[in-house]
């Protein structure tokens, strides 16, 4: 009978329903994939340099967590528990094959400048961890909704470190200049700091550290 | 004093909770404690308190900065006005140690005060916004870390570097981690690590050691007068290492090791280098100041002398290892130089004894500063792009400093159950 009740219900449930809202919102702020999970954080010390890599970078990303999580939720039934990871890792391999060869033909600068980094999207920790976490227990809209908002929120950590980082690094954001040429002339200098992967990490730290003075929830106990 | 300690006691109860400027707490604290003993007394059991609280430690250490402080600024003046004389006749006889002191000491003076004004200003307002944020005094860590960042700094570096870097310093280095007391990093080092990295322009290479070396660049079309150099001592010994070596301007490409020491034991024999004439960041030079203010703190109590005995002792262990390898020039340099260069001094009597970063066990002291001192010598020599090892092995052992801990104390309960069990 309940398994009735439930085939009943699932169609009746919005399409942005509060549960599936909260799949797309949980992971912008209190589960973000970056500043809670701490996942992700290669490619979020290794391409935050330019604002346009890391904006290129998020797009992959979102493009293969939403369609990865798609196929693997409507795989699910059909994957062998056992084999699991090798049929997880094809699916994201097949997708950054596609994102990695778009990418070459339409913005080939941008490729050059993400060079292997596009193809270790393979390896995000993130994109693992929903599969397994997520896609393979839900079914397609959920995973895609989840999916989506774990890369959002990835993103848009991505673009802010890179954001600081274009800024007070080279003194340009997206490419263009932020300071008048007036300001070096007063003796302003680019802080080569911001240029080195430790300056990222400090950065996610610094995040780390407003989002939890604001949510002391998020504080874990010791 | 009697009349003036009644004055501010009888302000108490207005900064006190339900006063009228609660908010003020903190300063009004902090500016009381300054002038007298705190009135806090121990409520329970039987503790002996002693009127010397972080603050008097705290001045001590200030008490000690005073000499490597007066020295930086004669130093500033002299190199400034020896790069003069090679462009400007009325400076002629102004390469010589003595000659035109006054004129020395104002111009160092109007080159070191700002410094050590804006990194005060800027540390104190940044401890300030986080007393008021966290509710508590103003705290004492920053009076020392204010005088340590200008005197490690080259003396033309541009304030709002040493504002921003002192922030970030402050910030990063010890707020996050809770404030005075439980920073892992020594602050005034992070400071200049900061800046180091982040405008390496301003803070390495042979254009900054000396005030003013870019107005005499621009005076005389563009390079140094002959003869003259901007370089320190570590940086013609990082050059002994590649294919063009430089000795105190001189090109000495081609030269063999025992002559380009011979030359770079000339241009910076040992007791100038000792006495700390030489160019370098403003406090540094000196290793004989460092020494007068060591034997400040090792006779007040403050600094711990197995740090810096053995942080001497590891420079110095390294050296001589660098010198039974001998492969290049700069290895072969007579260990106890490296001793007397640079920031090696400064660094074992200021830097690595900072009680709250460095080991706490009393063995840890001595792994903690042998290697210290060791992995100085070992970045001066086997690094040239960091010409200057000190201050990255500081803060390297820094980092180490707890783990050190951890094993001196699992050595001792080791030892102490095998004790317990023989017995």
């Amino acid at each position: 009978m309940s398994e009735n009740n439930e085939k009943t219900k699932a169609p009746a449930e919005p399409l942005f329903s509060k549960k599936n809202k909260r799949l797309l919102t949980d992971p912008l702020s209190d589960n973000n994939p970056i500043t809670i999970q701490v996942l992700g954080i290669c490619s979020a010390l290794a391409i935050t340099v330019q604002v346009e890599q890391a904006f290129w970078m998020s797009i992959s990303v979102i493009f293969v967590m939403v369609f990865g999580n798609l196929i693997i939720s409507l795989l699910r039934n059909l994957i062998p528990s056992r084999v699991r990871i090798i049929v997880q890792l094809v699916v994201v391999a097949s997708l950054v094959i596609i994102v990695n060869e778009s990418l070459q033909a339409f913005v080939p600068d941008v490729s050059e400048k993400l060079s292997v980094f596009v193809g270790l999207i393979i390896t995000n920790c993130i994109i693992m961890g929903r599969f397994e976490a997520f896609a393979m227990g839900n079914t397609a809209w959920p995973s895609m909704l989840d999916g989506f908002g774990n890369a959002i929120g990835y993103a848009w950590v991505l673009v802010a470190v890179s954001v600081v980082r274009e800024i007070f690094g080279s003194g340009k954001l997206f490419g263009f200049d932020v300071f008048p040429e007036g300001f070096y002339e007063l003796g302003y200098m680019d802080n080569n700091m911001m240029i080195l992967p430790p300056m990222a990490l400090i950065v996610v730290g610094v995040i780390i550290w407003i989002q939890r003075s604001k949510n002391p929830s998020l504080v874990e106990e010791h | 004093m009697k009349a003036l300690e009644k004055i501010i006691h009888n302000l108490d109860p207005k900064f006190e909770k339900g006063g009228k400027w609660e908010k003020m707490y903190p300063l009004y604290e902090t500016l009381s404690t300054f002038l007298f003993t705190p009135k806090h007394v121990t409520k329970k059991g039987a503790h002996i308190r002693d009127g010397v609280d972080l603050k008097r430690t705290m001045f001590m250490v200030i008490l000690a900065l005073i000499p490597c402080l007066l020295f930086g600024i004669y130093n500033t003046g002299h190199w400034h006005y020896e790069l003069q004389s090679y462009i400007n006749p009325e400076f002629a006889g102004y390469n010589e140690y003595l000659v035109g002191f006054g004129d020395k000491v104002l111009y160092g003076l109007l080159q070191v005060l700002p410094l050590v004004i804006v990194s005060y200003a800027a540390g104190l307002a940044v401890e300030f916004v986080f007393a008021m944020i966290n509710g508590h005094g103003l705290h004492e860590g920053f009076l020392v870390s204010g005088m340590l960042i200008p005197l490690t700094m080259p003396a033309d570096v541009p304030l709002w570097m040493v504002a921003v870097a002192t922030i970030f310093a402050v910030v990063i280095g010890k707020e996050v981690f809770g404030g005075t007391g439980m920073n892992i990093l020594n602050v005034a080092l992070t400071a200049r690590a900061f800046l180091f990295f982040a405008y390496p322009t301003k803070m390495s290479g042979d254009k900054v050691w000396k005030s003013g070396t870019d107005g005499v660049i621009a005076a005389n079309d563009g390079v140094l007068p002959d003869g003259a150099s901007g370089a320190t001592a570590l940086g013609d010994l990082a050059s002994f290492v590649g294919d063009a070596p430089v000795v105190a301007g001189e090109n000495l490409a081609g030269a063999g090791s025992a002559e380009l020491l011979a030359k770079f034991q000339g241009a910076y024999d040992p007791l100038h280098a000792f006495i700390g004439m030489v160019p370098g960041s403003v406090g540094e030079t000196s290793a004989l100041a460092a020494l007068i203010g060591g034997a400040i703190l090792l006779f007040t109590g403050v600094a711990s002398w197995r740090i810096i005995l053995s942080f001497f002792a590891g420079g110095l262990a390294f050296g001589l290892m660098m010198n039974g390898i001998g492969v290049n020039p700069y290895m072969e340099l007579p260990a106890y130089y490296h001793l007397i260069i640079g920031g090696f001094a400064f660094g074992a009597v200021y830097m690595a004894t900072d009680p709250v970063t460095a080991s706490q066990t009393s063995y840890g002291k001595l792994w903690y500063g042998f290697f210290g001192g060791g992995l100085a010598v070992l970045i001066r020599v086997l690094n040239p792009a960091y010409p200057e090892g000190v201050m990255l092995a500081i803060l390297f052992m820094n980092v180490m400093a707890p783990l050190i801990d951890h094993y001196v104390v699992q050595a001792n309960i080791k030892r102490r159950q095998k004790r317990f069990k023989t017995a």
